[in-house]
């Protein structure tokens, strides 16, 4: 029962974990070149071949992945290894184009059990612990992420999946959970109903609980550390990259560790792609260097960040991720799903041949965000009764749900009633201070 | 013979009423009958008024959601009965109303003019065919 789940990885010497980082580069982009038709034309384009990769110092030549290669290349253009070989297929929410769909290998899905060992280690966990999975299970990898970590560290995992939460209590309670996982909305949540239900922390045997898959606020940390008694750990990770694991906080909370063994970061200028030095705020690209059925390169993630190298307190050297600042895209996370204002304007070309104006109202009561879609009514989906104009809203209702996998509210507005600046109407408010 | 109807679309906050109203007064407009159809969020205004292409632009010139929609100004006797024979009309010829209400059109002759859209206007026109007078665009410009 040590205090890291693999102590020569996370504090190995930054000379060692540049060497190590280097040949798996070096391994990986001659695989990728070799299996991946899709990324191989992007190296030619720029004029690399794999003998330019030397190492690390040579990782900027590669050539970027964004969002737009994933919905190109769907659904099989970037695997790297035939689909006999490959194991398991998580993907996120979303239509396709949006969706991002990734393969395991069980290699890979032994690496990414590995990665999230590593955050319920840090989070204080070991075989004595009960791991309550409160994350989704199926095609999310929230849940299958933490269940397969709780299961490597030996952990008695209790796989609730998400909802029902008086249950979840009750599971908790009885059966003596001391490890909550779930994104940290629905942690918040679990805190206000365990209070509701009459309990206090005292009646639960929780001590951490990991918490990730959505923005959060230090505010917010501190109401669920209160709520549950615990202390929490924030964890990243994308569908990209395999799910949850890719960085996990210590018990300094100042940050998350990268599992640099199997992820190269880099901070870039997203407008230049230029890359920026340690410390600088930018967008947070990947480079994965061990996974091999769907190892993305140098994969622009949107997120804006800030990378911290040096020993940390816990006595960890792998490089700190900043908690993301932002997006460098206008995607947006509500209630842990990924929205695009684009996916939103498909449905409503649907309705009408003008796209009417919309815009987009984001907030957060009582720790669940609000999301209302707010729609100018063009004359042309105005007819005379009620009835129609709510079967009207009903429908969008529906079509927003099918697309975007998650329920917003609708409201259909008057022409020209949602403000412009300089002719473009305003498409998103966030009240939500996450940043 | 069926007049013009507007209706527009308006949110349920404060002030949207009186702008519309003020929109259609200093054009001139003339409101002759009108109606509220209400729901939380949202309402629709129905109305009938002496120029409506004319409504319509300032309408549209003020940001308003406007459609137009043909219904039936059928002439009333102003006494006890008078709208459930008419009613009575209708459900004998199986015609269904959406909705109806009352016009202040005429306050001469003891006469009332109720306004009337109908699941089929034409079949309501039929029933109503030489029992009612039904008001005209033109008429209702002149009037
Ligand atoms: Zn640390």
């Amino acid at each position: 029962m040590g205090k890291y789940w693999n102590e020569k990885i996370e504090c190995m010497g930054p000379e060692e974990m540049r060497a190590l980082q280097s040949e798996r580069l070096v391994k990986q982009v001659r695989h990728v070149w070799d299996n991946v038709p899709y990324y191989r034309a992007k190296m030619e384009e720029k004029g690399v071949t794999p003998d330019d990769i030397k190492g690390i110092e040579d990782l900027h030549k590669l050539p970027f992945l964004s969002k737009a290669d994933l919905r190109d290349a769907y659904p099989y253009g970037l695997l790297a290894k035939p689909l006999s070989e490959c194991v398991r297929i998580h993907s996120t929410s979303g239509t396709t184009g949006k969706r991002v769909v990734a393969f395991y290998t069980q290699h890979d899905v032994d690496l990414w059990n590995d990665c999230t060992a590593r955050a319920i280690t840090a989070a204080g966990g070991s075989k004595e612990d009960v791991v309550q999975v409160a994350y989704g299970y199926g095609l999310f990898t929230g849940g299958a992420g933490l269940d397969g970590g709780s299961h490597k560290v030996g952990c008695l995992t209790l796989p609730m999946s998400s909802g029902n939460t008086e249950r979840q209590i009750q599971f908790m309670e009885d059966l003596g959970a001391t490890i909550l996982c779930c994104t940290p909305s629905y942690a918040a949540y679990i805190g206000e109903t365990v209070k509701k239900m009459g309990k206090s922390p005292d009646d639960l045997k929780l001590k951490a609980g990991i918490f990730g898959a959505e923005p959060w606020t230090e505010e917010m940390r501190q109401e669920i550390e209160k709520s549950l008694g615990i202390k929490a750990y924030d964890i990243y990770g994308l569908t990209e990259t395999s799910g949850p694991g890719v960085a996990f906080e210590c018990e300094c909370q100042t940050g998350m560790h990268i599992n640099e063994d199997n992820f190269i970061a880099e901070i870039i200028d997203p407008d230049t792609g230029e890359v920026l030095p340690d410390g600088t705020k930018g967008e947070l690209v990947f480079t994965a260097i061990t996974k091999e059925a769907f190892p993305l390169l140098r994969y622009r993630t949107r997120d804006i960040c800030v990378l911290t190298r040096g020993k940390c307190a816990c006595g960890r050297t792998l490089v700190k991720m900043a908690k993301p600042m932002g997006r460098s895209d206008d995607m947006l996370i509500i209630r842990g799903v990924n929205v695009f204002p684009s996916q939103i304007e498909s449905v409503l070309l649907k309705m009408s041949n003008a796209s009417p104006n919309y815009q987009i109202i984001v907030g957060r009561e009582n720790n669940t965000d609000t999301f209302e879609i707010r729609v100018e009514l063009t004359e042309e989906m105005f007819s005379d009764t009620i009835r129609s104009i709510e079967e009207l809203e009903r429908k969008i209702g529906q079509d927003m749900l099918s697309v975007l996998g998650i329920k917003a509210k609708i409201r259909l507005v008057e022409p020209n009633s949602i403000p412009r600046s300089e002719g473009k109407a305003k498409r998103v408010i966030d009240t939500r201070n996450l940043v | 013979m069926s007049v013009k109807q507007l209706s527009i679309f308006a949110e349920n906050r404060p002030g949207r009423l009186s702008n519309i109203t003020h929109l259609l007064a200093v054009n001139g407009i003339n409101i002759r009958a009108m109606s509220v159809a209400d729901t939380k969020d949202f309402g629709i205004l129905r109305l009938i008024v002496n120029d409506a292409d004319k409504a319509v632009a300032a309408l549209r010139e003020g940001n308003c959601a406007v459609t137009v929609t043909s219904v039936l100004a059928i002439r009333i006797p102003d006494r006890p009965g008078g709208l459930a024979a008419a009613m009575q009309l209708l459900y004998d010829n199986n015609v269904s109303v959406e909705y109806m209400y009352s016009a202040f059109i005429s306050e001469k002759n003891g006469e009332a003019y109720l306004i009337l859209r109908a699941d089929s206007n034409e079949k309501a026109e039929q029933a109503f065919e030489g029992k009612y007078h039904l008001l005209s665009q033109e008429e209702l410009l002149a009037m």
